[in-house]
């Protein structure tokens, strides 16, 4: 089934010109109502006026997570706030979060990339769907929310969490459709039988996973596992939330709703546009966003277009799998890190040094963070109970700043290497 | 009373605890009492020894983590309920003990403590004429 054929299987000259309106028309709306837009494309000596079609975007300038840190809260909306109907932010780099605003529009534009995505995942209105991605300013949760009721399904807003309770409403409520990370898919399904379930209470038949990267093997592990059709759902909450790309039943590649969310990849190091097929940094502009359009956002998610016809009908243009970033970003159970991050919490708290090594492994499917701090000399106690109290309250600093349950230990001075070039503070330990 | 304590963070590795002594050995430095606290990350190992400060600087050197800290010390009574009775001076006064340990040093059983409140803790020690021991009296016998 496809949810929007005239879309979804649209020439390539139509798509491109519908892609020039919708641009033409963005620019113009950014360079009246963004002073920012205002200011960069005047630098760049670009006029509205000189975009003419989606060809001339390259002319236009990059934007970058930064960005929407330094205009926090609302710098970048092009919409005012009476025409805001929803907020959503994720944690920023530095302790304040990215914020972004939907308008009606907006969020009636996300529905549809949605009712897209959970079609092409064989997902119809005769089924059950188990949100457990989280509910609140995550937008997981709510995304996924309003775009299955918006196909027509049962929603059953579970929200994250509580292995016990998802296992139980899933077997009584027969739910056959179960969005979440795909790690925590994993971790349900390992979970079955401690909590006295098997496959055979279960009627589900979809998984539809994201917010954070797997692989091929993992979705077939989570094929196996539960015996269902896993699908990957891509999306990042300053382009909308999820439901940007996703994968149809041939997995040779995401489909991207390239009418809203227009995709380019760069070179990593010259920001030049690169030919398709070639990896690089993925770019997005999105093209009828009213509330925080964004022109040439940076995901720095690596990967490669593919513009062939797809097997499925669909000519939407296909990226590949994620599978890795050109900055050290984190994704910990869906929710973005930036080491950096850490950093700036230990600053803060001012009572050890800021050499610190963070240790991430996944431990029955779910992401676990150990955090070796050392400890100041000037700071050092004499008790065994002054020194846990220490790396508690560093726990909780952590937790408040990241929304991440992290494991801290402390270790002597100076016993994390110190490295004269770039410095390695992550090890990564986890297979995705 | 007050006598001067060294203690040291120790990592949970395997030799770790060695290599701190061998430290303190290369600085002909003598352990006169030790005691090793220990949690599911780390230790906390505290000692009396012959020269605290040459031993802090020694291990500063080695980026050990240590602090030196004054702690009590009494001598107790070599004979059965003597260290329940001196206890039983400073819970009867409401003063709590964080952390004790005791140790014999030539005829004498030597009882280290840190109380939550040493002044008030000094003052109990006078109060009911305990016999302090003083870091000479260590020194004395070395």
């Amino acid at each position: 089934m496809i949810w929007n054929e005239q879309i979804e299987c649209m020439s390539s000259n139509e798509m491109r010109k519908l892609q020039s309106e919708r641009l033409i028309e963005l620019v113009n709306r950014v360079y009246q109502n963004v002073e920012f837009y205002r200011i960069k494309m005047d630098e760049k000596g670009v006029k509205p006026s000189d975009i003419r079609s989606i060809d001339d975007i390259s002319k236009l300038p990059f934007t970058n997570k930064t960005d929407l840190r330094d205009n926090y809260p609302f710098g970048l909306f092009a919409a005012p706030m009476k025409e805001i109907v929803r907020i959503h932010a994720s944690s920023g780099t530095t302790g304040k979060p990215t914020t972004v605003g939907y308008t009606k529009k907006d969020i009636e534009n996300w529905q549809e990339a949605l009712a897209r995505c959970l079609t092409m995942s064989g997902v119809s209105s005769e089924d059950i769907v188990q949100v457990s991605f989280g509910y609140g300013l995550f937008t997981g949760g709510l995304g996924i929310h309003f775009g299955a009721e918006n196909v027509g399904c049962t929603v059953i807003p579970i929200s994250a969490g509580n292995t016990r309770r998802q296992l139980q409403l899933m077997s009584d409520f027969g739910s056959t459709v179960l969005a979440c990370t795909p790690s925590y898919a994993l971790h349900l399904a390992d979970a079955l039988a401690e909590y006295g379930y098997s496959l055979s209470d279960m009627k589900l038949k979809t998984g539809v996973f994201g917010a954070e990267p797997f692989s091929e093997n993992m979705r077939l592990e989570l094929e196996k596992k539960w015996g269902i059709k896993a699908f990957d759902i891509y999306g990042l909450s300053e382009i909308m939330g999820p439901g940007v790309a996703n994968d149809c039943e041939f997995h040779d590649g995401l489909h991207i709703h390239e009418d809203l969310f227009f995709p380019e990849v760069v070179d990593p190091k010259t920001k030049e546009p690169l030919p398709d097929g070639r990896q690089g940094e993925l770019v997005f502009t999105t093209l009828t966003k009213e509330g925080i359009p964004l022109l040439r956002y940076n995901t720095h998610d690596l990967t490669t277009l593919n513009r062939e016809k797809c097997e499925c009908g669909r000519t939407l243009v296909r990226m590949k799998k994620i599978t890795g970033r050109s900055d050290d970003m984190l994704i910990i159970r869906g929710v973005n890190l930036f080491p950096s991050q850490i950093e700036q919490v230990l600053l803060e708290m001012g009572e050890t040094s800021a050499h610190y090594m963070l240790y991430v492994d996944r431990e029955n499917n779910l992401d676990i963070l150990e955090l070796k701090v050392e400890l100041d000399e000037s700071k050092m106690v004499d008790t065994i109970k002054d020194l846990m109290s220490l790396s508690r309250k560093i726990e909780h600093s952590l937790h408040s700043a990241l929304g991440l349950s992290v494991k801290v230990t402390l270790v002597e001075p100076k016993s994390i290497p110190r490295s004269e070039g770039k410095a390695v503070r992550v090890i990564d330990n986890r297979k995705i | 009373m007050k006598i001067r304590q060294l203690s040291v963070f120790v990592e949970n590795k395997t030799g770790h605890l060695n290599q701190i002594l061998e430290v303190l050995a290369r600085n002909n430095i003598n352990i006169i009492a030790l005691t090793l606290a220990d949690s599911s990350d780390f230790g906390l190992l505290r000692m009396l020894v012959s020269d605290p400060e040459k031993a802090a600087e020694a291990l500063r050197a080695e980026n050990i983590a240590i602090r030196i800290h004054e702690v009590l010390s009494l001598e107790l009574e070599g004979v059965p309920g003597s260290l329940s009775r001196v206890l039983n001076r400073f819970s009867d006064n409401g003063i709590a003990i964080e952390y004790i340990y005791a140790f014999s040093f030539g005829s004498k059983s030597i009882l280290v403590m840190r109380p939550e409140n040493t002044e008030k803790a000094i003052e109990i020690i006078q109060k009911f004429q305990l016999k302090p021991i003083y870091e000479s009296d260590l020194k004395a016998q070395l």
